[in-house]
């Protein structure tokens, strides 16, 4: 009370004591906090402020502050190369062919193993399917080497045995998005299953039964009970992955790509490592790679506006 | 309990046989990938396509065990993933904790700070250059500190810490205990299963992650398994798949193959536990964060 009391007899200082104060009483909590906030700051702020070489020529050995500015010619340059259109393309492909696959499948999955009613069987079925998810990129393109590769790989392996003419599976352009979509599908329908077959076991039983004494089939079943039961859960999913439409899957990508196949895969991510780390033309790849950001944190902020309409927002 | 009619029963049959092809599907490749990995040479010479190998050997694993490479690449790869997880678990707690407390001032501000760096960054080139003025190149810690905290997990935390029931906080105030005690010793007992879904979390990714230490790590003696797999696999390290293969009993794809058996059978060994957490932490973190 005594301290209040002087507080208010210096009105300038009295914000400035009472700020001092809060921080004070909660000395420990924010000591807590600290830690994290200057690690944010210093990996996650400082480079989005390093997105200014996006307007810059950059060179290396003059450094961020003494490379000339340029505006926006590196994306002007960027929208006019003839890349640009192939690495948009590439990347928006492979998205939608994600979303088409990757997200139905594990839908389809979870809906299957709804219908056991053997819990065993259902259990191993669902640890099994799980498992590729825990295996990097690597190991899956590893995987891959052994089915596919042109000389020992177990499918030309096979072609040879029926006189076809070994396929390069790994390094066909034609190919390419083939492998990179199935194999996504492959490494997530078990885990994407999950938070379905959760949605799934909240549906009241008793909805099943009433449809079954009425004499409806497994489709209305499905139709008018099961599919309404998740729809929310799946409106979710679906805005969410298309927040993420430019982001096509830097990692799987990268150990896909090679000289060959690169023209129907490439996507931005892999372009920008290559032109800015490989190349050095580090001013370009950063307005791409800020191109990317922008349109990417457009998308997020209208999916969590649309999420809210549904089933409450993402965060 | 429940009287199938015909269609039913034709109905679950279908289900079952595309659920055990899916099942097959997921795991047959793998059994591929080990049974090549134990072939003799002169056994797939013979019989052509090895599915089910007659004789063994493990002379490819020799062959690959001999590198030096692989064991270097085990302990930084173990190294990565023990003192990498366990200070991200620690720096993610502590942050969480305080954001957990609706009473703290600036929380909200605090708390959009870190969220935001979920939806926009700067961007692989600047963040380069950073870790290069930072003087963090060709050195192990490139792995583990740059990758210090995840917002995603520390958001699941603080959302896992606020749904506790205050009371029982209150009451070890009542009692005398200071903030860190009550972390320690109320909050932390209660958050074992979230805990260990986050430690899992960042194990897997730190055990799964190749492309950092391609950016950031010249020096072959910092190089992560994930790494050294994948130069095996696109033979660009030539020299260390061909010239194992070149005594001649095992072939350049079965030392491939080994090696990727090798860098699986750790998680292979952790899956059971990895697959009972990871359920609860994917709906813990999934729609409501």
């Amino acid at each position: 009370m005594q301290a209040k009391l002087a507080a208010d007899a210096i009105p300038i200082s009295k914000k400035r004591k009472t700020w001092i104060r809060t921080i004070q009483k909660h000395k420990v909590m924010y000591a807590l906090l600290l830690p994290a906030l200057i690690y944010f700051a210093v990996f996650k702020y400082i480079p989005m402020a390093g997105i200014m070489i996006a307007f810059k020529n950059y060179n290396l050995a003059l450094g961020l502050w003494d490379s000339p500015w340029v505006g926006f010619k590196n994306f002007t340059d960027f929208m006019n190369g003839v890349y640009f259109w192939d690495i948009m393309k590439n990347t928006i492909i492979i998205s939608l062919y994600k979303l088409l696959f990757g997200f139905s499948a594990p839908i389809v999955l979870a809906l299957l193993l709804n219908e056991v009613y053997s819990q065993w069987f259902k259990k191993i079925v669902q640890t099994i399917t799980y498992l590729p998810h825990f295996l990097s990129w690597v190991i899956v393109y590893g995987i891959m080497v052994a089915l596919l590769a042109p000389g020992d790989g177990l499918f030309n392996m096979i072609l040879k045995d029926f006189g076809v003419e070994p396929i390069s599976f790994l390094t066909e352009p034609a190919w390419g998005r083939m492998l990179i979509i199935l194999s996504e599908v492959w490494k997530d329908i078990g885990w994407g299953a999950i938070l379905y077959l959760a949605a799934l076991a909240g549906i009241d039983p008793s909805l099943y039964e009433a449809a079954r004494m009425d004499g409806a089939s497994k489709w209305r079943q499905l139709w008018h009970i099961t599919l309404p039961g998740i729809r929310g859960v799946i409106i979710l999913m679906l805005i969410l992955k298309l927040s993420h439409i430019l982001d096509a899957g830097f990692d799987q990508i990268f150990m896909f790509a090679n000289t060959f196949n690169q023209e129907k895969i490439d996507i931005i991510d892999t372009w920008v490592y290559r032109e800015g780390l490989e190349r050095l033309k580090i001013g370009l790849a950063t307005a791409v790679g800020l191109f990317k950001a922008v349109i990417g944190f457009a998308l997020v902020l209208a999916a969590n506006k649309l999420a809210k309409k549904f089933d409450g927002q993402i965060w | 309990m429940i009287h199938m009619t015909i269609g039913e029963k034709v109905w679950q049959t279908v289900v079952y046989v595309v659920l055990i092809i899916l099942s097959l599907l997921c795991v047959l490749p793998f059994l591929y990938v080990v049974a090549v990995s134990v072939t003799p040479e002169s056994e797939v010479l013979r019989r052509g396509i090895v599915i089910i190998p007659e004789s063994f050997t493990f002379l490819a694993y020799k062959e690959v065990f001999i590198s030096h490479g692989i064991w270097q690449a085990y302990k930084i790869t173990l190294f990565r993933t023990i003192v990498g997880t366990a200070l991200n678990v620690f720096f993610t707690v502590i942050a969480a904790y305080p954001l957990s407390k609706k009473y703290l001032p600036g929380r909200s501000p605090f708390l959009l700070f870190i969220v935001f760096t979920m939806m926009f960054s700067g961007g692989l080139i600047p963040t380069y250059l950073l870790i290069r003025s930072l003087g963090l190149l060709n050195s192990p810690w490139v792995l583990i500190i740059p990758n210090l905290i995840s917002a995603f997990n520390l958001v699941i935390i603080k959302g896992f810490f606020e749904q506790l029931p205050g009371e029982i906080e209150e009451s070890a105030r009542v009692d005398g205990a200071s903030e860190l005690q009550t972390l320690w010793r109320i909050i932390l007992p209660l958050s074992l299963p979230v805990l260990s879904t986050i430690s899992l979390f960042y194990a897997v990714g730190h055990w799964n992650s190749y492309f950092d230490a391609i950016v950031y790590i010249n020096d072959s003696n910092y190089m992560p398994l994930q790494v050294i797999l994948r130069n095996i696999l696109l033979n660009v390290a030539t020299q260390s798949a061909d010239s194992l293969a070149n005594s001649g009993a095992v072939s350049t794809f079965a030392v491939q193959m080994a090696t990727v058996v090798v860098t699986t059978v750790p998680i292979l060994i952790v899956y059971p536990f990895l697959q009972k957490h990871f359920i609860k932490g994917v709906l813990l973190g999934s729609v409501k964060g």
